[in-house]
């Protein structure tokens, strides 16, 4: 595991041959080189995952499950390695690993397996400021339901969560944490552990959910030493194909669940009058899984794997030095996030200059960031803001990349001002 | 500040203007055209929704049945389209906003882009409000 990295930052490490792993960043955008900074939204794909997947589709191709012939075998091995690998990468057990649709899909599928049967009216949910719609809304709905209560972590000036705070609302009707990992918009790292760890010694009973939409892409994960009973993330963010995204859950704690989709493949037996389920995490998995998908979030994982989640930190953490001092000298620009633990995700307002026209400007020189409310709405009220602007790093991300924004924030003044 | 910017300004100068930078100025600089948006007309009901950033249109119809919009964005850019479109549509019957294109328009002087028509396209979203508060 331990590999000794460079982590000095006054000889960054050249990893331009990492960007040229992703096929797409040789193209032009509005004829301009590509300079992509919105990874947090969706990350590109590396050649070996958009390889590994035409590979299935032109030579390996079956439905997955009971095919007793060599392609069907053979692809079911396949997908079952992916669940190791998955499990493996985030330190849990192949059993732990759900595949769902995305990460969104991973919390609609614990709210509705465990929040609708074990919750009661007067129960409390924790959420944090900082939490994406997708931890949000799932949760409203059962609260909207169910007559459960919604608790709110607060943030502090520097964007990190008040932990004081945090352990005074806690209280026994508390019946689950649900916390992000990473912001998606003020690039906190979020003391997960210390989070887990204090619900679970206020009262082992509160379940603790993490969203590691972000969280998975940014830092090396290892569920168990975490403590949490689930962990979702999504694999676009991750390099991997969209339509894939992962649930961890505590063997003990999936195997005390219902499943929720009913269907193919998640049956022990089905007759007309009654219906038994498979074990987890198969009763989770209703219908054809997306077998392609699973294959490519294999292939970035394996990817990762290969060049070390270390070297991808120290790499990055090189970028985040850069962009903060080009940042903080670009005049009228406010920050919004200022953890001293931070990952590459960096939004920001600019004076005079609302968060559509800069991008909408950087579009035209071939920069990608994403304006808005980033699926935060709660948090862009509590940053007194309408949207941000946001720029986010990538594995493939550069210097050159950090010194075009710059240039383009600058062409944004002097377009608007 | 009230210098008529009809379809035709519009047409003519885009002609004359060359690489992206000198258009968005100049999209910019109609913005600043449009007539000033009435704070008590920033409500709710004026909102358009489904655009990155803020926008509110409002209309009114005169005795003789033309049509007087109203419309603002916190985003230049978006403030400019906003008065390109208008210049299509400010003054007219509800026939004659009918029979506007505003998609061709925009195709014409190269910002289609802006209007790609779907319903996650906030600024499509503003041509369809044109016609909702034409269409009574």
């Amino acid at each position: 595991m331990k590999r000794s990295v460079d982590t000095s930052v006054d000889k960054p490490v050249d990893r331009s041959d990492w960007r040229s792993d992703f096929p797409i960043l040789a193209r032009t955008m509005n004829g301009k080189p590509l300079v992509y900074l919105d990874s947090a939204a969706s990350a590109q794909k590396p050649q070996v995952v958009i390889d590994a997947m035409r590979d299935i589709l032109e030579n390996e191709y079956a439905n997955v499950h009971r095919g007793l012939y060599a392609l069907s075998r053979n692809l079911t091995a396949r997908c079952e390695g992916v669940r190791a690998l998955v499990a493996d990468f985030i330190g849990a057990r192949e059993n732990e690993i759900v595949f769902t649709a995305n990460a969104t899909g991973a919390i609609n599928l614990v709210a509705r397996c465990w929040g609708a049967h074990s919750l009661k009216p007067g129960d409390e949910i924790v959420l944090s400021a900082m939490e994406h719609h997708a931890n949000i809304v799932p949760w409203q709905m059962l609260r909207d339901s169910l007559g459960i209560t919604l608790k709110i972590i607060p943030l502090d000036e520097q964007g990190t969560l008040d932990l004081d705070a945090y352990r005074a609302l806690l209280c026994k009707k508390t019946r689950l944490v649900g916390v992000t990992h990473i912001s998606n918009v003020l690039g906190t790292i979020n003391p997960v552990s210390e989070i887990v760890r204090i619900a679970k010694s206020y009262n082992p009973d509160i379940k603790t959910l993490i969203d590691g939409s972000q969280g998975v892409v940014h830092n090396p994960v290892d569920v168990r030493g975490m403590g949490t009973d689930f962990y979702v993330f999504t694999g676009h963010k991750l390099y991997g194909p969209t339509g894939i995204g992962v649930l961890y859950g505590k063997q003990e704690v999936l195997e005390s669940l219902p499943p929720f989709f009913g269907g193919g493949d998640m049956i022990d037996s089905v007759t007309w009058e009654t219906t038994t389920y498979r074990e987890s995490p198969y009763r989770f998995e209703a219908g054809t899984p997306p077998i392609v998908d699973i294959v490519g979030l294999g292939a970035a994982i394996a990817y990762i794997q290969k060049k070390g989640m270390e070297a991808l930190v120290s790499h990055e953490k090189e970028l985040i030095l850069h962009a903060r001092s080009r940042l903080d000298k670009v005049k009228g620009l406010t920050l919004y996030g200022n953890a001293p633990d931070r990952a590459g995700i960096f939004s920001f307002t600019l004076e005079g200059a609302p968060p559509a026209d800069i991008a909408l400007i950087l579009d035209r020189m071939g920069i990608a960031i994403r304006a808005g409310h980033h699926c935060c709405m709660p948090l862009m009220k509590t940053l007194g803001v309408e949207g941000t602007a946001r720029a986010s790093l990538g594995l493939y991300s550069t210097r050159e990349d950090i010194d075009r924004l710059i240039e383009g924030l600058e062409k944004v003044k002097s377009l608007t001002g | 500040m009230t210098t008529e910017i009809n379809m035709e300004t519009i047409r003519e100068t885009f002609a004359l203007l060359g690489d992206w930078e000198e258009r968005y100025r100049y999209v910019i600089e109609l913005g600043r055209t449009l007539e000033p948006f009435p704070d008590s007309l920033r409500i709710e009901e004026t909102r358009v929704h489904g655009c990155t950033s803020q926008v509110w249109m409002s209309a009114e119809k005169n005795a003789a049945g033309q049509y007087h919009f109203r419309a603002d964005s916190d985003a230049h850019i978006v403030r400019g389209l906003i008065a390109i479109l208008l210049s299509g549509v400010q003054g007219r019957s509800a026939t004659e906003i009918s029979a506007f294109d505003p998609l061709d328009f925009f195709r014409e002087l190269g910002l289609e882009e802006h209007l790609s028509p779907n319903r996650r396209n906030g600024f499509y979203a503003m041509a369809q409000r044109i016609q909702t508060l034409t269409s009574d």
